[in-house]
């Protein structure tokens, strides 16, 4: 019999030796996101107590209007917050797909698995106790997210690492730190907890150019490096056995994007506090538009979870302008029904 | 016909208290079909993945063509050597296609993620295992038997000249179960050495070449199937009285297993009809 040759769903790109895949729905799916990252974009900037049309903005971006105001608005006071929004959502959304794909749990988030319990701990402490400047604290939330990661990896170690013993662990972890977090807050100076407060609460309220500048560098190396450990992270995801089967070594792949992972999760922390459920909720949206292959997933869930807090951040200063709500509440608001929803899928799993 | 995997004074235990399997040896012929057997517990299972790698030694070791292949770099050995775990789960939307694409990760690179090469081996492992058609198709919208296939398809897309399989028949349907071990006897014919753990007794001695019985981590009886399975042997493994006929399709040993309170009704029925007869 001939073998009928099978349609497949790849784009292939062969020069030489050099060979590349990527799932045909990705492409689309990347032009439509910026496309719809534009739009957000620019609504965002026009958006405000003080209007400006988002033609306008355009051209103000562009450097086609000259109108002084106008550019402080827009340069000043909007962009880099807006940017700030995006970028974190890239950051979490990158984290979660990674977490999810090592768990082979749709559930895990650096959320729910206490990585950013672990940041938030070690930014309120510095906050509270140390006044530390807030330039250092990307580097005082990735020590609190890495230490808790590795007590998460240790406690959950037993012959080798499983992804329920991960979870598990990971939930009872984040708890006790919160509650710490929790105790340092009640107890602490009353003026530097309220700094902590809304910062806790998730919010890009007032971030400038120095805070995008600040996670532009880890954004430019994680990001990549994510990418890069995509094949590893398809076989991780059939599972252990099956990956080690396959020349994988399992142990080291899992810790080197464990450590990603955590780094993308500790980033968004250190300049936007806990915003809640992207790095559940944007995978998710994500997989079902390109499908499982991480070569395609990593980069398309960076933009849709980037777009995804982009809009939340503009919700939260529309619903009760002109005061404004941090954007980790709406992101709870959209993610935490949806969390709902799949736990309702799974619940026959 | 020459060892290909040999497993030398091979300890394993998975937490240094419990011993699973003792000092054992083992030699696999190239070319042959080999059945782990033996009771619940009895390490069979243990030693198949002690044998892939999945399972590091407490002492002795495995040699793979006379080389140790806890030394051997991971992505050489993937090559030589290909495992199926026991039920082993897809991601939800991972189609037949893709599960089986990811079989030639040890043969890639960064910089070569998908050759023509690859691509034909992929859809020969397809047509083997008759899977062309479901090749769009999610995984888990499958049936137990077409998944099963799919994952050994991938195996087969892995290229290698071993193939360890644990239980692979397990869940699935009797036809499908046959279906799948006819799948594998094909693929033993076109030279690939199998090991496989098996189950089902009278399956093992229809397939294999060689079986392997265990008990308490160490071997009873190896050997072909009408050396193995004796009704000794199987009181000794499985602590089953037996007994042995031949298969009737294949001339294969077959084992009739005794339960001692249908032995008590068959007799008495017997006798009943010895004693209308006189």
């Amino acid at each position: 019999m001939q073998p009928t040759k099978i349609k497949h769903n790849w784009w292939i790109l062969r020069i030489g030796g050099f060979s590349y895949k990527i799932d045909k729905r990705v492409l689309p799916v990347l032009l439509a996101l910026i496309v719809i990252g534009i739009v957000v974009l620019v609504t965002s900037v026009s958006y405000g107590e003080y209007d400006i049309t988002p033609w306008q903005v355009l051209q103000t971006i562009f450097g086609l209007e000259e109108n002084a105001r106008f550019e402080l608005v827009v340069w000043q006071f909007r962009l880099p917050r807006i940017l700030v929004a995006f970028m974190i959502g890239a950051a979490l959304s990158v984290s979660g797909t990674i977490l999810q794909g090592i768990t082979r749990n749709p559930l895990a988030d650096p959320g729910i698995l206490g990585v950013t319990s672990g940041a938030s701990f070690a930014a309120v402490a510095a906050i509270v106790w140390y006044q530390i400047p807030t330039v250092y604290l990307p580097f005082v939330t990735f020590a609190g997210a890495t230490i808790m990661a590795a007590l998460i990896y240790l406690l959950a170690w037993k012959g080798g690492s499983s992804s329920i013993r991960l979870i598990l662990v990971g939930i009872g972890l984040g708890a006790v730190t919160s509650a710490f977090t929790n105790l340092m807050i009640v107890f602490g100076d009353i003026r530097q907890v309220q700094q902590a407060y809304v910062w806790l609460a998730g919010s890009v309220y007032g971030r400038d150019w120095d805070h995008v500048r600040s996670i532009v560098p880890w954004l430019l190396v994680l990001l990549p490096m994510a990418i890069l450990q995509a094949r590893q992270l398809n076989t991780l995801n059939l599972g252990d056995d099956t990956s080690k089967g396959l020349g994988v070594n399992v142990e080291l792949q899992r810790g080197i994007l464990l450590l990603v992972s955590v780094a993308l999760a500790a980033i968004s922390v250190a300049v936007s506090g806990t915003v809640g459920f992207v790095g559940l909720v944007a995978p998710h949206i994500t997989r079902r538009l390109v499908g499982p292959a991480h070569e395609g997933l990593i980069p398309a869930a960076a933009l849709l979870g980037g777009v995804l807090v982009m809009f939340a951040d503009l919700i939260s200063r529309w619903v009760i302008s002109p005061s404004e709500l941090p954007v980790g509440i709406v992101t709870a608001m959209i993610g935490a029904p949806y969390f709902m929803y799949l736990l309702y899928l799974n619940r026959n799993k | 016909m020459p060892t290909i995997l040999e497993a030398e004074n091979l300890s394993l235990t998975y937490d240094n208290n419990t011993i699973i399997v003792h000092e054992l040896d083992l030699k696999i012929q190239e070319g042959s079909i080999t059945a782990l057997v033996g009771p619940n517990g009895c390490g069979k299972s243990t030693l198949l993945r002690g044998l892939s790698r999945l399972l590091s030694p407490k002492t002795g070791n495995v040699c793979l063509e006379a080389q140790d292949i806890h030394r051997m770099n991971a992505k050489n050995l993937a090559q030589k050597l290909g495992i199926l775990p026991q039920s082993p789960i897809a991601p939800e939307g991972l189609t037949v296609h893709e599960l089986v694409a990811q079989g030639r990760y040890p043969h890639q690179s960064w910089f070569q993620q998908w050759s023509a090469e690859d691509e034909e081996i992929v859809q020969e492992a397809l047509t083997i295992t008759n899977l062309t058609m479901f090749a769009d198709r999610p995984v888990d919208s499958l049936s137990g038997g077409q998944r099963q296939r799919a994952w050994i398809a991938m195996a087969l897309a892995q290229q290698t000249q071993i193939l360890l399989l644990d239980e692979p028949t397990t869940y699935l349907d009797l036809a499908y179960q046959l279906d799948v071990l006819d799948l594998l006897e094909e693929l033993n014919e076109q030279g690939r050495t199998i090991v496989m753990v098996l189950h089902d007794l009278n399956q093992a001695a229809r397939y294999a070449d060689t079986m392997v019985a265990l008990r308490g981590g160490q071997i009873v009886a190896q050997g072909e199937p009408a050396i193995v399975m004796t009704p000794y042997n199987l009181k000794q493994v499985f602590g089953l009285n037996a007994s042995i006929i031949r298969d009737p399709l294949t001339n294969t040993p077959m084992c009739v297993p005794m339960s001692r309170r249908r032995i008590k009704r068959a007799l008495e029925a017997d006798l009943r009809i010895t004693e209308k007869v006189s």
